[in-house]
């Protein structure tokens, strides 16, 4: 229902293509678009009725800037304004004025606090290169502790515990840190909910004791409207500096995120972004922007595709295209010119109107190595004209690349259908420019068909 | 008999525990006294819906179910109870039954599935403890082979009501662990086995296939697979209907157990999966301790939304 937002804004806007000003009408209209796509998004549903009266005061009467249709023009303020919300930069943890630094990861149960603690703890050590004690306060639920130690030993990363209270444990693991001499400490908490007096009040307790130079709220990014609820009374009951948002490699659209950052004005520091301990990242608020308005990031995107493609040989390849004498070598070409914008799966999640399931398609990259491979064990004269390749130039290929001959076999078939595609794309296109010129369509990106997409020209395009 | 009379002190508890959230809708209802329904009542309804996560489109639906109920000139003093009305028919046009499926004389296989973190393996330990209760024996399968610690997490749970849990090795096949379960519990003339699977992400193809594949394996016993349950975090926003389309399109889910019921959170993207998907939720977890798992009722459930 989602990806189809920047088609909807379209739909409004056709009509008034013309005008060069926004109606307080076409607003109204569009902002209930607005409206609906971040209710989606789940965006507390405060936090939109002010966010999109913002849009509405800010869009109403502006001009339509020359490069930009009327639709674009409101998504480039949503979006703007989006970002500006969310936090313009990549916030930081407190730093200590003397070691150890110690943080405490609270939050509901099932957030994923520990996992958290032991990402947070290798992104430390890997990317600021902090010696790092992870502490089991978790004493509640059955196996957390073991959990944590399974964790720390597979990053090599040092947990302290004992069967005590959480505070006590807290603090002694404070001091165990000034004796091993780590600079970090990662305290990770018991789930609880924020209504729940007693444990609310437990926490506070501990951190009174332990003194922390930052308390993250760790908050499952799937989170709905409690997600402002929960924020508001954790920052209440025990403090906060900052979020961690998890499981941000699902395909929820984070809505969360907006809803707290506007609430309580906290960084949202670091994304959880896979199963392994290594899948953890600085959040990036303007990444959060694209991903809550369900558009891809499409600017990201040209300036990728800009920096990564060499103009020349594109329009070399489309020509080639146009007249159905695309080779493999070109496939193998424009594979690699993709491949330089970053991994496809990303490439893939920042094209706008690419349909969800190949968005979330699991692109595996080895298979792209076996193409390659396979490619670069043809002769020339079979890249030029694959129709030669028989039984016995299959198996010495297959032998070549290290693959098997169902792998050749696969890859001369896509490749036929491809070509098979291509001539009926372009067919159609060249239709298409005998009629009215379209909007956008200022990027190619062979193998993908842009042209129906409203991205703007980049300049000296 | 006994079950019935259980359930009825819990759902006490459970409203006691919304209390909290019940608040300012008690504030809203006397701010609504002898009023007419104008149109910041029904601004201030979908609010209430919203915010419970029921989602736009299922919202609108019910608005509009009420308006069709309630007269021009009526006021809105009742008009929450015609809304909970409402949502309860909602539920009962879509459910046909909410009991779980046990097939009597032989061993049955109940599997939990979900994304992370939503509570299958205290899950799987509460719904042990309720079939020990109901006198059926039960054997735990720890096919969460993945999260560190998981199997010790249900062995501990295990220990405590006196099960038996059959283990793998970590981050091993977790359809071997499943069928060696169901394999003990036949031979052993075992009631029931509760299956435990480790969390994954609904958008994961791969992870998802692994779950299709744990199902098939256990399709291959004698004993049949009679409810593969879906557990779903109440605090859960639309993305549940996400979770729950590629769940019960990979995994067979015939049910639902709502969990960490609890005032702050109601769960309302529920009501969504009911119409759109047809599973029914059958379960909801409402507190930490393994007595607490209650049977669904719609009506306690469309009151608590709408309160």
């Amino acid at each position: 229902m989602f990806d189809v937002i920047s088609d909807r804004f379209d739909g409004i806007f056709r009509r008034l293509r013309s005008r060069g000003k926004l109606s307080a009408d076409d607003v109204e209209e569009v902002a209930r678009e607005i409206r609906r796509a971040l209710l989606e998004a789940d965006v507390n549903v405060r936090v939109v009725k002010d966010f999109v009266n913002r849009i509405k005061e800010r869009a109403t009467g502006s001009e339509v800037a020359q490069s930009l249709s009327p639709a674009q023009q409101v998504i480039k303020i949503v979006h703007e304004e989006l970002a500006v919300t969310l936090g313009g930069t990549t916030g930081h943890l407190s730093s200590s004025a003397k070691p150890p630094e110690v943080i405490v990861l609270v939050g509901l149960q099932g957030a994923g606090k520990t996992t958290a603690a032991a990402k947070l703890a290798y992104y430390l050590e890997q990317q600021e290169n902090k010696r790092v004690l992870l502490v089991a306060a978790d004493l509640q639920r059955p196996a957390a502790v073991e959990q944590l130690q399974v964790l720390g030993q597979n990053i090599s990363v040092p947990v302290f515990t004992q069967p005590t209270t959480p505070e006590e444990v807290a603090v002694a693991g404070r001091q165990e840190a000034e004796r091993l001499g780590r600079n970090v400490v990662i305290i990770d908490t018991a789930g609880r909910l924020q209504i729940d007096d007693d444990l609310m009040e437990e926490l506070n307790q501990l951190c009174k004791k332990v003194v922390p130079d930052d308390v993250l709220l760790v908050l499952d990014s799937m989170t709905g409207q409690a997600a402002v609820d929960v924020a508001q009374s954790f920052r209440a009951q025990v403090g906060l500096t900052g979020l961690v948002m998890t499981k941000l490699d699902g395909d929820t659209r984070g809505g969360a995120a907006l809803s707290v950052k506007e609430v309580t004005g906290l960084p949202i520091l670091f994304a959880g972004v896979g199963e392994t301990t290594k899948d953890f990242e600085a959040f990036h608020p303007d990444r959060m922007a694209s991903r809550i308005l369900g558009m891809g990031d499409a600017l990201t995107l040209i300036e990728k595709a800009e920096a990564a493609f060499d103009a020349e040989a594109t329009a070399r390849t489309q020509e080639r295209m146009a007249e159905g004498l695309f080779t493999l070598e070109d496939f193998l070409d424009q594979m690699q010119q993709v491949r330089k914008m970053g991994p496809l799966s990303s490439v893939m999640g920042m094209l706008p109107g690419v349909p969800k399931e190949l968005r979330q398609a699991e692109v595996d990259e080895s298979q792209l190595g076996n193409i390659e491979a396979i490619i670069y064990s043809m002769t020339p004269a079979e890249r030029k004209d694959p129709s030669i390749i028989n039984g016995s130039r299959r198996r010495r290929i297959a032998l070549g690349s290290g693959t098997s001959t169902q792998a050749v076999n696969g890859l001369l078939k896509q490749f036929t259908m491809m070509r098979q595609m291509m001539r009926q794309m372009n067919g159609a296109k060249s239709k298409r420019k005998g009629g009215k010129g379209r909007r956008g369509a200022g990027v190619d990106i062979p193998g993908f068909d842009l042209s129906g997409l409203d991205i703007p020209r980049p300049p000296g395009a | 008999m006994g079950e019935e009379s259980e359930d009825h002190v819990k759902r006490r508890s459970l409203r006691e525990r919304m209390v909290k959230s019940r608040a300012p809708f008690s504030e809203l209802r006397r701010r609504w006294h002898a009023r007419k329904i104008d149109e910041e009542v029904w601004d201030e309804l979908e609010e209430t819906l919203l915010l419970a996560d029921v989602g736009l489109t299922t919202t609108a639906g019910l608005l509009e179910a009420v308006r069709s109920r309630v007269g021009k000139e009526s006021l809105a003093d009742g008009i929450n109870e015609v809304l909970a009305q409402a949502i309860c028919a909602q539920l009962e046009e879509n459910s046909t039954s909410r009991s779980l499926v046990f097939d009597e004389g032989t061993t049955n296989v109940w599997m939990l599935v979900g994304v992370n973190g939503v509570g299958k393996t205290t899950t799987t330990a509460k719904l042990a403890a309720r079939e020990q209760l109901a006198g059926r024996s039960v054997l735990l399968a720890a096919a969460d082979t993945f999260r560190a610690a998981a199997a010790e997490q249900l062995g501990i749970w295990a220990d405590r009501l006196g099960i038996e849990v059959i283990r793998g090795q970590d981050r091993g096949d977790p359809g071997a662990v499943a069928f060696d379960a169901v394999q003990a519990a036949v031979a052993r003339n075992i009631d029931l086995v509760v299956v435990d699977t480790a969390g994954r992400l609904h958008n994961k193809k791969n992870l998802m296939e692994e779950l299709a594949k744990v199902s098939r394996v256990v399709q291959r016993t004698s004993a049949p697979l009679s409810e593969v349950l879906l557990v779903l975090d109440a605090t859960t926003g639309q993305n549940g209907l996400a979770q729950a389309r590629e769940f019960v399109a990979r995994a067979g889910v015939t049910g639902v157990v709502l969990t960490k019921v609890d005032g702050a959170a109601k769960g309302g993207i529920v009501l969504a999966i009911e119409s759109e998907l047809n599973v029914p939720v059958k379960l909801l977890g409402v507190g930490e301790t393994v007595e607490d798992l209650v049977v669904f009722d719609p009506y306690d459930f469309a009151t608590a939304l709408v309160e």
